[in-house]
């Protein structure tokens, strides 16, 4: 599976996308992954992960051809 | 209630104003946020604007959606940049038409506030020394 990435999270993968293992079934657990891959997130404030373009809880599922992005905190306005 | 979203390379106030202005219209409140050419005592040359474009529109209708079922708005404007900008520019504008003043203020506040909560747009501010992702860190 593919992710989108922003901000602070780009430097973090060094890359603007990644890919995810395909196991991963829901938001909860592409959560755990990358914090096991990046152990750098844990310094962010909070991190979101949006699926199809709208913010997902952890228990969501993840499908493949699913649109998703991880949402390092926000800095608009 | 007709609302206008845009995200763009530049925005102006003027325009957000003539979306919202009608004659049912008493009161047009407006928010604009500029670049600052400080932050935390260090000089700030410029700011860049990432954002998570089809997302953040998304968002801002929601913004929009919720303003108009929570006060008596007539119409709205959400406007934001993207890419790079030197302070003093303007980043961001919100304009509120009401009949009445007190719920443009409101919906104007509101918008503005979750706006900074929810809508997937990142700021990285530039140094002398280096630079900096906002609100990156606890």
């Amino acid at each position: 599976m593919r992710v989108m990435l922003f901000g602070i999270m780009k430097d973090i993968v060094a890359a603007g996308s990644l890919t995810v293992p395909e196991q991963l079934s829901d938001v909860g657990a592409l959560r755990t992954w990358l914090l096991q891959e990046y152990p750098a997130m844990k310094n962010l404030r909070a991190v979101m992960i949006a699926v199809n373009k709208a913010y997902a809880a952890d228990g969501q599922p993840l499908a493949p051809g699913d649109e998703i992005a991880i949402i390092p905190p926000l800095s608009g306005g | 209630m007709e609302h206008w979203i845009s995200i763009a390379d530049s925005i102006t106030v003027q325009e957000a104003i003539d979306f919202v202005q009608s004659p049912a219209s008493g009161g047009i409140v407006t928010f604009t946020g500029t670049v600052r050419n400080q932050t935390q005592q260090k000089s700030v040359h410029k700011l860049f604007f990432e954002c998570y474009e089809p997302m953040a529109v998304l968002e801002l209708e929601k913004i929009a959606k919720a303003a108009g079922e929570k006060w008596p708005v007539q119409r709205m404007a959400l406007l934001h940049v993207k890419g790079e900008k030197l302070p003093g520019e303007v980043v961001v504008v919100i304009a509120v038409a009401a009949a009445h003043r007190a719920a443009a203020f409101e919906a104007c506040q509101f918008a503005i506030d979750t706006l900074k909560e929810t809508v997937p747009i990142w700021k990285k501010e530039f140094f002398d020394d280096g630079e900096v992702w906002v609100a990156a860190h606890p």
